[in-house]
């Protein structure tokens, strides 16, 4: 049972780092231009990738589901703008492997049309949770706030939870990023409407929105709602802006002072956590009939012009947002999808803006410099003073290292969050996270492997048995043959027998005989000597040799 | 546009190994400049030769086995490692004294395990329980602190002593020598003096020798510093002076006409350059936070008991290496108990 704190618990570890958010907080909410073409990925959530139900050539609206899900865990898919599908294939995708996928191309035909979506509810506030699940899955709602987790499965907490608290996630902490900031400011009506509808649909008896206390104008915008809406049940709880507060596990626990469990969930503890932008989408979902297909980007770094936050259409290609905001700078040397801790970098700016991008980050060298070389390890243990996590990342360092996968995993590896604190405060500017990361895939395919290799060998199993099963029939079947043959000499079986053993061995005593009767080949010229002699032995060998027995 | 990719996190580094060790250097020099104050040149001339000593070394071996010798030099620890051993030994120590030590703790005790991060046991300890062990005379041969009536040896004579061994004109060794407060007091508890009794002489000053309380106070500011400076954690010290203390003062109360003050112990010796600078090296120490504090809680109680009854007047350096050997089974046992882990499942 979880209950909010008087104030805020600290959580262990952290960094204070220094806030860039100033950067793009320089104006109002503008919305991006729609690119010519958009490339819409299929998989742009944890779990199922959706599948298209659009062809190549259809014409689509704005909203329109392009692709459905497959399964739970899963989220649709819905055009941002009306146009043509010009393709559906493989291209690049916003992923640390660089990797590309299934996408679904739009040109655009700059009208922007809006097919009716049938999301909208009326009296929702009256209305069964299960109704309001099915239009936020049917809108393709996302966690917006890194994870991309389906948000109908998260306001469905099962028949044995109770949701005490539902906390809301506005504690942005990263450096840099302030699309969140920059929501609470701009449409604080939108959020509190979402939180209302999540409540409702999760029937949830506290309600907490968690913002780090360096954010006074988005506190202030919330509260000023609140107010206006006369709403008591809905609490702001400013948090200490120290990195990563906006972790959920932190967050959760500076609000209540308890632990997600390790390698549970908050709703182990009651606790249902949700992101600003999550709230504000149900809402435009379930008041508007608008489907989730845009968000909130920030673009920011000393290598862009003009940095500022967005309202992207999902599927912008991140260079068309570049050149929006005043295109790079001539010392433009980095370009980061997501915050300088825990997002990753990309090769070129191709790739889409997708449902999980929450930052776009051109930087300089300065900013953003290439880390010295690493030495080694002086076990000075500042790494484990940061870890949120409470682990020993010198340890799981060292055991990555030395490909000691069951080590690390006592050193619960799979505890880390990758919030990189550890490395960076590491003196020896150890590429820790970098390890951790090496060491989970290694894992993971070492599981696979051990799985495949578990079917495989189940499978050489069942042949083996398979083959035995056959083996087993087929004496059994010739026994049963035997047995009808043995059934007519029944009588004087035992005479029988005997005297085919005696036949038997007349046959081979008859054979010996004869083969002995048969002159070896080499005795062919021989002198009269030695055909006495050789005559001798045979005689001698004739008398002497057993009776075949 | 093409750009490179790494992993995260991405920010610029503040950390630096070198910037690390410059900084516990810093800390030192209060300490330093108040032991040679007391101490006379022959501290000088001891941390110059251990210093250079130990750069020397280092950059010799990490040449022989093929290593960049530049970065190495530059982390500063070669260069920390001379300068502690060269704090802890007397300062009329004859020339090859600090030379052995420098050379024993870096090529034996550093890079014969690896070099930096891979030594188990903190190498300036080792070059001085080695020089200690085999020199024990030499290791005695500490000056007076100024001040009190006898006054050590000058420049020049700290400099002819020191390089040809020979005492100046009409002295002998004995005479411009003297035992530090540690091992005066034990040797005269030997004697049944009781503790009133040792300490009525001057050399005794207020509470942990003459001098020797104004060295202590020094490092322990430097020390403080160098903790708020975030360059060292409050575990180790913190562990170490309290576990002195709480052992000494049981002994004190006990039978104070036999046994040290707890401030006697707390400011006498090694005990402040001991616990913030000594203990702290962070390569041969325990590294979980309550493994630390245990760690340093070890140390300070083997110092008391190797001072009061062992064979050493100063127990710091065999302290500090009987529990690097125990830090490794120190660590594996304070793992802390991870985030959202209940205490059961703890081992
Ligand atoms: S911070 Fe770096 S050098 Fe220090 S213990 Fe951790 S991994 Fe080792
Ligand atoms: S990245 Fe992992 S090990 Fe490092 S500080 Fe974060 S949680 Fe701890």
């Amino acid at each position: 049972m979880a209950t909010l704190l008087e104030k805020p618990a600290t959580f262990h570890g952290g960094l204070h780092l220094s806030a860039e958010k100033a950067q793009s907080l320089t104006g109002p909410l503008k919305p991006a231009l729609i690119p010519r073409r958009l490339y819409v990925p299929l998989s742009q959530n944890i779990g199922e990738p959706a599948e298209a139900v659009v062809k190549t050539g259809n014409r689509v609206l704005r909203g329109q589901l392009i692709a459905r899900s497959l399964g739970y865990i899963s989220a649709p898919v819905h055009a941002p703008t009306s146009g043509v599908i010009s393709d559906i294939g493989d291209y690049p995708v916003p992923h640390p492997s660089g990797l590309s996928a299934t996408c679904i191309v739009i040109d655009s035909d700059g009208e922007d049309r809006v097919a009716d979506s049938g999301l909208k509810m009326e009296n929702v506030f009256q209305s069964d949770p299960a109704d309001i699940r099915q239009r936020v899955r049917d809108a393709g709602i996302v966690g917006l706030g890194g994870a991309g987790f389906p948000t109908a499965v998260k306001l469905n907490p099962g028949p044995d939870h109770v949701v005490d608290l539902l906390v809301i996630n506005g504690a942005e902490c990263e450096p840099y990023i302030s699309c969140d900031e920059a929501l609470m400011c701009c449409r604080p009506n939108d959020i509190i409407e979402g939180i209302r509808i999540m409540r409702h649909a999760l029937h949830a008896k506290q309600v907490v929105i968690g913002i780090e206390d360096n954010m006074p104008n988005a506190i202030d915008c919330l509260q000023k709602e609140l107010t206006r809406l006369d709403e008591k049940e809905i609490r702001i709880t400013p948090v200490p802006a120290r990195y990563p507060a906006g972790g959920e596990k932190q967050l959760i626990y500076a609000l209540t002072g308890e632990e997600v469990p390790s390698q549970g969930l908050p709703i182990d503890i009651g606790v249902v956590c949700h992101n600003v932008g999550t709230a504000a989408a149900i809402a435009r979902a379930i008041n508007n009939g608008e489907p989730l297909i845009s968000r909130i980007v920030t673009v920011t770094g000393a290598g862009i012009h003009q940095p500022c936050n967005l309202d992207v259409r999902i599927g912008t290609p991140i260079a068309s947002l570049v050149e929006q905001c005043g295109g790079y700078t001539d010392d433009a040397a980095r370009l980061l999808l997501g915050g300088p801790m825990m997002g990753f970098a990309l090769r070129n700016d191709s790739v889409p803006v997708i449902k999980t991008s929450n930052c776009i980050l051109a930087a300089n060298t300065k900013e953003l410099p290439d880390p010295p070389p690493a030495s080694p390890c002086i076990r000075c243990a500042q790494c484990t003073d940061v870890c949120p996590a409470s682990l020993l990342p010198q340890q799981l360092y060292w055991y990555a290292f030395a490909r000691d996968m069951e080590k690390i995993q006592d050193y619960n590896l799979f505890d880390c969050i990758e919030c990189g604190c550890c490395a960076q405060v590491c003196p020896s500017h150890i590429p820790l996270v970098q390890y951790y990361r090496f060491a989970k895939t290694e894992i993971w395919d070492m599981e696979r492997e051990r799985e495949k290799s578990d079917l495989a060998r189940r499978r050489h199993e069942a042949r083996l048995e398979r083959l035995e099963r056959e083996k087993r029939a087929l004496e059994e079947r010739r026994a049963r043959a035997r047995k009808s043959l043995d059934k007519k000499p029944k009588v004087g079986n035992a005479d029988a027998k005997k005297s085919e053993i005696a036949a038997a061995l007349a046959r081979v005593k008859a054979k010996k005989t004869e083969s002995s009767d048969v002159a070896p080949r080499n005795t062919d010229n021989l002198t009269p000597e030695q055909r006495v002699k050789i005559d001798e032995v045979e005689q001698r060998r004739s008398s002497s040799k057993p009776d075949g027995a | 546009m093409e750009f490179p990719t790494r992993s995260s996190p991405y920010l610029p580094v503040s950390n630096d190994v070198s910037r690390l060790m410059v900084r516990v250097m810093l800390a030192l020099i209060p300490g330093a400049l108040v032991l040679s104050w007391f101490f006379g040149w022959g501290i000088i001339f001891n941390l110059l030769i251990t210093t250079s000593t130990a750069l020397l070394a280092e950059a010799a071996v990490l040449q022989l086995r093929g290593k960049p010798v530049r970065p190495a030099l530059l982390d500063g620890s070669a260069a920390l490692t001379g300068l502690l051993l060269g704090l802890s030994l007397p300062p009329l120590a004859p020339w090859w004294i600090p030379v052995i030590g420098a050379l024993f703790a870096i090529v034996v005790a550093k890079q014969l395990y690896g070099g930096l991060g891979y030594n188990p046991f903190n190498p300036a300890m080792i070059g001085f329980v080695v020089l200690i062990i085999s020199f024990p005379l030499q290791m005695t041969l500490w000056s007076p602190p100024t001040g009190i009536g006898q006054e050590g040896p000058g420049f020049t004579e700290t400099l002819q002593l020191v390089f040809s061994g020979k005492p100046p004109d009409g002295e002998t060794l004995d005479s411009i020598t003297m035992a530090t407060p540690l091992d005066e007091s034990k040797t005269q508890s030997g004697l049944n003096l009781t503790w009133d009794e040792i300490l009525s002489d001057p050399r005794f000053g207020h509470y942990g020798g003459y001098g020797w309380e104004w060295v202590n106070l020094a490092f322990l500011l430097g020390g403080l510093w160098l903790w708020k400076q975030r360059a060292i954690q409050w575990h180790i010290p913190a562990g170490m002076l309290g576990g002195l203390f709480v052992i000494s003062l049981m002994f004190y109360f006990a039978d104070a006409d036999s046994y040290g003050s707890p401030l006697f112990h707390l400011f006498s010796g090694a005990t402040m350059i001991g616990a913030f600078f000594i203990a702290t090296d962070p390569v041969s120490a325990a590294t979980t936070p309550r493994g630390r504090l245990y760690y340093g809680a070890g140390i300070g109680i083997l110092v008391y008991i190797i001072r009061t009854w062992g064979g050493y007047p100063d127990g710091i350096a065999f302290a500090v290496l009987l529990m690097n050997m125990a830090a490794p089974t120190i660590d594996y046992y304070t793992k802390p108990r991870v985030f959202g882990q209940r205490e059961e499942q703890d081992d």
